[in-house]
């Protein structure tokens, strides 16, 4: 009996088209819960990837750990006590850490936005030094813009060269003047310019990060005098390892080195990359659904109009399908043609208020794009999976199907004698 | 009572009808018997109340009775489902209302062709017949036009036609003339003449007597009893 061919659509087009205001309205609910299900969902991305984008290129298994006092007294020792780091720690645990893939330990000179420190001729700035091991590269990487990266053989010999940030080699070199190979002072030592590199994140990080200079970690303990000293330590651990394990395993093989007690958190402080996305994604996901069950009740509210409209026009028409069932059609044919214009009503605007918010996150897309001086905000890149929108027309046409189910029995509850008498 | 009972299009026996108003039960037909012979043109009378739309609603499986035996073509119509009705309807009959029952936004053709849409007849095959159906009532040329662009006498014209494009074995007509002027009610009982005289059963259920005296046979009801039946 059911043939889906083009005259049930034909009869059901007719009838939409026959109050194309109402038509339109009611229709209208139902395309903005879509509309608004998608540019919820789109938007809570681009705020997570604006987030995540702050977070740069920092590997997920990544780890940061520096030292504070104990705060409970153990083997003698007295709470309190201030922990240090030398490299002799390192390399124990290095060689005692089942977790640890490698380590790179730093060291600092200057602060963000300190005093000047840095020279060269008659041109200074200050900004942030760092000893580091070309091991920091897989932690955090900063692409090269000219030069190289430090390497082993400048932790070797002690060498006194010196990677800079773009902004570094903007300050103190002239746009004519090749940077690589030039010589600075960092607090009356002179270094040889080897590198520039660039930043992978974005706002003030990035800000922050083109303004530091990176020279080898042992010709920066020579050069001011930190001895075998650590600053902290930029880990990377197994990556098949949770960062809470992970970060207790390291720290419990440097609190039984140190005589710490086994359960002294103060001791060490750290922060893990893994710990803080893990952090980012519980938000989004909570945002994320909030959006689709405000999203959805919108699409509720929309699917009650059509339901609502669709009863008020089969009472309209009750003569019609009186006619209707007097010419034969069943009452299941009759069914099938309410549920079916309820159907195509929902679906016919879902589909458009889904269309025109994908093309709308896209627009924004676009014009972001366009607009260099927006990438560094916290939004970027809106978008929505193509699982997302089948999810929501799907939810649509599920609610349009109940929503169809009154108004179609409702048709077929009137009798075609007293359908017929009605005029 | 005719002899041929098995041959009769339509034969009713003792039928029953009541509506329960309230608390209250409302006889309306009480024990109907009559016998419709194929290609007969019957007249329907009685005044307003006794019971002549029920009977024609009955017989045109639109509403169901209590009690009594319908057999139409044969087949015995008790306790049939809606949708079994529908089918009945679909196959042996063929309506004409008073106030004609056009479908306000479909063309002429579209009217005339919407039965054979419910028969599960190919567009092209009903709207051809539809329009062929429409010459025969000749109205060829306003097949495109809605049922607010026609006269009275021309959206009967309509209904007639859709009326017959399912080939049915009765046509039943309720009030046909009510609503249009002298000439144009005669203009549609030549047309019912006519049909009725290439076999097709017509059932007319009227409160004229001009139209009634056309009709080969009337069946004068009263407070829901068959008062007397004359030819």
């Amino acid at each position: 009996m059911w043939r889906p061919d083009w005259d049930v659509f034909i009869e059901m087009v007719q009838v939409l088209l026959q109050k194309p205001l109402r038509t339109g309205l009611s229709g209208l609910g139902v395309g903005w819960g879509l509309f608004m299900i998608i540019i919820t969902i789109g938007s809570a991305n681009g705020l997570q990837n604006g987030v995540s984008q702050d977070l740069g290129d920092m590997a997920k298994n990544s780890m940061f750990m520096w030292t504070q006092s104990t705060s409970m007294a153990y083997k003698g020792f007295q709470r309190g006590r201030p922990i240090d780091l030398t490299i002799a720690d390192v390399e124990y645990l290095a060689a005692n850490s089942q977790t640890l893939e490698a380590v790179a330990p730093q060291n600092q000179l200057g602060g963000w936005r300190g005093s000047n420190n840095v020279t060269r001729g008659l041109k200074t700035g200050a900004f942030t030094v760092f000893g580091e091991f070309p091991e920091q590269q897989l932690i955090e990487a900063r692409p090269l813009k000219e030069g190289r990266h430090l390497n082993d053989r400048d932790i070797d010999d002690k060498r006194k060269i010196a990677v800079i940030g773009e902004r570094v080699r903007d300050i103190l070199f002239t746009k004519q003047e090749d940077a690589i190979g030039g010589s600075i002072r960092i607090n009356g030592v002179n270094f040889t310019v080897v590198g520039v590199f660039t930043s992978m994140r974005s706002g003030e990080d990035a800000e922050e990060d083109l303004q530091s200079i990176r020279i080898p970690f042992t010709a920066f303990n020579q050069a001011f005098h930190q001895g075998d000293d650590v600053g902290w330590l930029c880990l990377l651990f197994n990556e098949e390892v949770h960062a809470d394990s992970a970060a207790a395993e390291i720290m419990s093989v440097l609190k039984a080195r140190l005589s710490i007690h086994p359960d002294d958190n103060r001791a060490f402080g750290h922060w893990t990359v893994a710990r803080e996305f893990e952090e980012i994604q519980s938000v989004f996901s909570a945002i994320r659904w909030v959006s689709f069950v405000f999203g959805g009740l919108a699409l509720l509210a929309g699917i009650i109009g059509i339901m609502n409209i669709m009863l008020i026009t089969v009472r309209e028409r009750t003569n019609e399908l009186g006619i209707r069932r007097a010419l034969g059609a069943t009452p299941g044919v009759v069914v099938r043609q309410i549920m079916g214009e309820t159907l195509l009503l929902t679906t016919l605007f879902g589909l458009m208020g889904a269309i025109l918010g994908v093309g709308t996150i896209e627009g924004i897309n676009a014009l972001l794009d366009s607009m260099p001086d927006m990438q560094g905000g916290s939004f970027r890149n809106p978008q929505v999976s193509i699982d997302i929108v089948l999810q929501s027309l799907l939810t649509m046409v599920v609610m349009g199907a109940l929503a169809g189910i009154l108004p179609a029995f409702r048709a077929v509850s009137i009798r075609p004698v007293e359908a017929i008498r009605t005029e | 009572m005719s002899a041929g009972y098995l041959a009769a299009v339509i034969a009713l026996k003792s039928i029953r009808k009541a509506y329960q108003t309230g608390s209250q039960s409302l006889t309306v037909l009480k024990g109907i018997d009559c016998t419709i012979e194929k290609g007969e043109l019957v007249a329907i009378m009685g005044s307003s109340g006794s019971g002549k739309s029920t009977l024609l609603n009955v017989l045109g499986l639109l509403d169901d009775f209590d009690a009594g035996t319908y057999v139409l073509n044969g087949q015995n119509m008790d306790g049939l489902s809606e949708k079994a009705a529908a089918r009945y309807r679909s196959e042996f009959l063929g309506f004409v209302f008073q106030s004609f029952n056009l479908i306000s936004y479909k063309s002429a053709l579209e009217n005339v062709a919407l039965p054979l849409y419910y028969q599960g007849v190919p567009r092209k095959e009903r709207q051809a017949s539809a329009m062929a159906f429409l010459s025969k009532v000749g109205l060829a040329d306003w097949a495109e036009h809605l049922p607010n662009q026609l006269s009275g006498g021309q959206k009967q014209r309509v209904a007639i036609a859709r009326a017959l494009i399912a080939n049915p074995s009765v046509i039943l007509a309720d009030e046909p003339t009510g609503a249009l002027d002298s000439v144009t009610s005669d203009e549609v009982m030549a047309l019912l003449k006519e049909i009725n005289k290439e076999g097709i059963t017509i059932v007319v259920v009227t409160h004229e007597n001009e139209i009634a005296n056309q009709c080969d046979r009337i069946i004068r009801l009263k407070d829901g009893r068959i008062e007397g039946s004359n030819g």
